[in-house]
């Protein structure tokens, strides 16, 4: 018995009982669509973040004051002054993993320009800051390390800023905007960045000389965090024992102290996000997989069923010469034929969905081709799992019954 | 003449329950090629028995049977099934064709199941067969298109089609009205005339005044076994009978 006639003979019980084979199959198209589905959006979810951090800057690195105790209570860590300048310039001079390093001090207030006005926040950085955090300048220039020195009173607008207090279109640059009541002149505009995953506006800020910052805006000679960037990704842990080891040192902590700062890596928080994002994957996935396995159950009642009212034609099949592997090969064809183009059309429909979700509702998606792969062979298996049982029963009746079945 | 069926003291025991049923008690009876035998019996007599063991679908409990010169009591379920699609065409009271299936398919069907055959050549054989029993109009008929006996002369090509060494029909006119019993009496007569093999088991003794020879059996034993001197000719009977109403 060759497996071309057993095909055609599947084939051909098949498409007797069309409505039958398509609401069967419907079970596997949704549970295969549903599969493809959640996983586009779960993998869309996780891409985009990735993208989004990394343009946040990737190989980030950020040291903040630690919560310190005193007298049993532990304080908040933003009112803490813990890190010095000393510590920006020891991480810069003393380290081979740190490739930029800036400390940072921030404020908020309304930027004014003429009519306009818009609360921004502004960002005392050195240098080094647009490099970590992939800033670009789109018109005139960044300010000089003679700008730091002297405490211009300089800065760098991002685009929102602009927007605002520009609503005409002119260029920025080279006017002077007021931060609160202290005049700056605008050097250069930045590129824009749009919204961070966190939906943080990136491009609503101004960028100032940290000295800047520190001596006429918030008058403070310690600094409120530090950011560096690791030489690459895979260094990030050896920049952060060294920032770890300087800091130490210079805070003059003994061997059982705490740190009393923390650090945080852009891969850490890539890590959680990604954790994040797996679970809900995962989560997304086990639901669609459940409706994968109803699905399969779905052509197990109904090849059982199909083998009972179909025990005559299984009876007449033997006397005229079919094997009991012949009626089990024919069975699991069927099965696996149902299966398999239930699978074929849920993925067409996963991935029609998946771009209507897209399309509709602005998730990112993305459709990795392991999922489609991955949910094909579980189609094939649904099929012969679930499809194994009934066709086993069939192939074991006895031809003297079953062909005076009534 | 070249002897087609041997049973040798053919036993058949069933145990329901605890007792044992004596379905066959030593039969024995040979039949050559080209015989039209007619097997009767009341119902218990062991004629289903019988034709299950004649037709491999069984295997007696003792003694022996040869079909076409191989011995079939010892083999296993596959070399039976395959021995039966190369020797035995069956055909059955109630027709058994495959639903929503068109004629040449369902002739078609002993075929796929035997190795070697192309599909070309499956499809020009069902026709052949289907031409023989005067179907060649009616090729890609669907079974629920067609008459009762029209679907019994497809179950016969069927049968005809793997060229069987013995054709074995079961109350193969059981179910058709008398005019078309005798249709399918007057095809059968046709076979047996060009040298086929056919056994014919049924309770009505009318079809035995057709066959060439009769074997009765009662109880489990062959109580009579007797060659027709007068066979009747079946197309005869059918001329004579009043002609259906339009």
């Amino acid at each position: 018995m060759n497996f071309g006639n057993l095909f055609k003979i599947a084939v051909k019980a098949l498409g007797n009982n069309k409505m039958r084979g398509f609401l069967t199959m419907l079970g596997v198209i949704i549970g295969v669509a549903s599969v493809i589905t959640m996983l586009a959006i779960g993998q869309g979810t996780k891409k985009s973040i990735q993208s989004e951090i990394s343009e946040m800057g990737s190989n980030m690195i950020m040291i903040h004051p630690g919560g310190d105790m005193r007298g049993g209570v532990r304080l908040n860590s933003d009112e803490m002054e813990s890190l010095k300048l000393k510590d920006f310039n020891d991480i810069r001079n003393n380290t081979k993993y740190v490739k930029y390093v800036s400390p940072m001090v921030n404020s908020a207030a309304q930027a004014v320009y003429g009519a306009n006005n818009t609360p921004t926040t502004v960002y005392g950085v050195n240098l080094d800051y647009l490099d970590i955090r992939n800033y670009a300048v789109e018109a005139g220039d960044v300010f000089s390390d003679q700008d730091i020195k002297v405490a211009a009173k300089v800065c760098l607008i991002g685009k929102t800023v602009a927007d605002e207090l520009f609503p005409d279109g002119t260029s920025p640059v080279g006017k002077v905007i007021r931060f609160g009541t202290i005049p700056f002149r605008v050097v250069g505009l930045l590129e824009s960045k749009g919204y961070n995953s966190m939906g943080m506006d990136q491009d609503n800020m101004i960028i100032a000389p940290y000295t800047t910052v520190q001596k006429r805006i918030l008058a403070i000679t310690h600094v409120q965090e530090i950011i560096c960037s690791a030489l690459s990704e895979e260094y990030t842990d050896q920049a952060i024992d060294e920032i770890s080891s300087i800091l130490r040192v210079n805070h003059k902590l003994k061997e059982t102290d705490e740190d009393d700062f923390t650090i945080r890596s852009q891969q850490e928080i890539s890590d959680m996000l990604n954790n994040t994002t797996n679970m809900l994957t995962i989560l997304l996935s086990a639901v669609a997989g459940i409706s994968l396995l109803v699905g399969g159950i779905g052509i197990m009642n109904i090849m059982y069923v199909s083998v009972t009212e179909r025990t005559k034609e299984i009876g007449l099949r033997m006397s005229i010469g079919a094997k009991g592997r012949d009626i089990l090969a024919q069975f699991l064809i069927e099965a696996v034929l149902i299966s398999v183009t239930g699978g074929v059309i849920g993925v067409l429909f996963g991935v029609a969905a998946s771009l209507v979700v897209n399309f509709a509702a602005h998730f990112p998606i993305f459709i990795q081709p392991w999922s489609v792969v991955l949910s094909f062979a579980v189609c094939t298996l649904t099929g012969v799992f679930f499809g194994w049982y009934p066709a086993r029963k069939a192939s074991m009746l006895d031809p003297i019954d079953a062909i005076r079945y009534e | 003449m070249k002897e087609v069926i041997r049973l040798e003291n053919i036993k058949r025991n069933f145990i329901v329950g605890d007792e044992t049923v004596h379905a066959l008690r030593g039969v024995s009876f040979t039949i050559n090629e080209g015989e039209f035998v007619t097997i009767m019996g009341t119902s218990g007599s062991g004629k289903s028995t019988l034709l299950n063991i004649l037709g491999c679908l069984d295997t007696p409990t003792e003694g022996e049977y040869y079909l076409d010169g191989t011995a079939v009591s010892t083999m296993n379920k596959n070399q039976r099934a395959a021995l039966r699609n190369r020797k035995i065409g069956f055909v059955f009271q109630n027709y058994n064709l495959l639903p929503k299936t068109t004629a040449i398919e369902n002739v078609e069907l002993p075929l796929m199941y035997s190795p070697g055959i192309s599909a070309a050549q499956r499809k020009e054989r069902a026709i052949e067969a289907l031409k023989s029993v005067g179907l060649g109009d009616r090729l890609m008929h669907k079974s629920n298109q067609m008459s009762g006996g029209q679907m019994q002369r497809v179950a016969i090509a069927r049968a005809l089609v793997n060229n069987p060494a013995v054709i074995l029909a079961d109350e193969a006119t059981g179910n058709l009205d008398t005019r078309t019993s005798f249709e399918v009496l007057v095809l059968f007569q046709q076979l047996h005339e060009s040298g086929r093999t056919i056994i014919f088991v049924t309770h009505n003794p009318e079809i035995s005044r057709y066959s060439s020879r009769n074997i009765t059996l009662r109880d489990g034993h062959v109580t009579d076994d007797v060659y027709n001197g007068n066979i009747l000719c079946a197309a005869e009977a059918l001329s004579r009978m009043p002609q259906p109403e339009e």
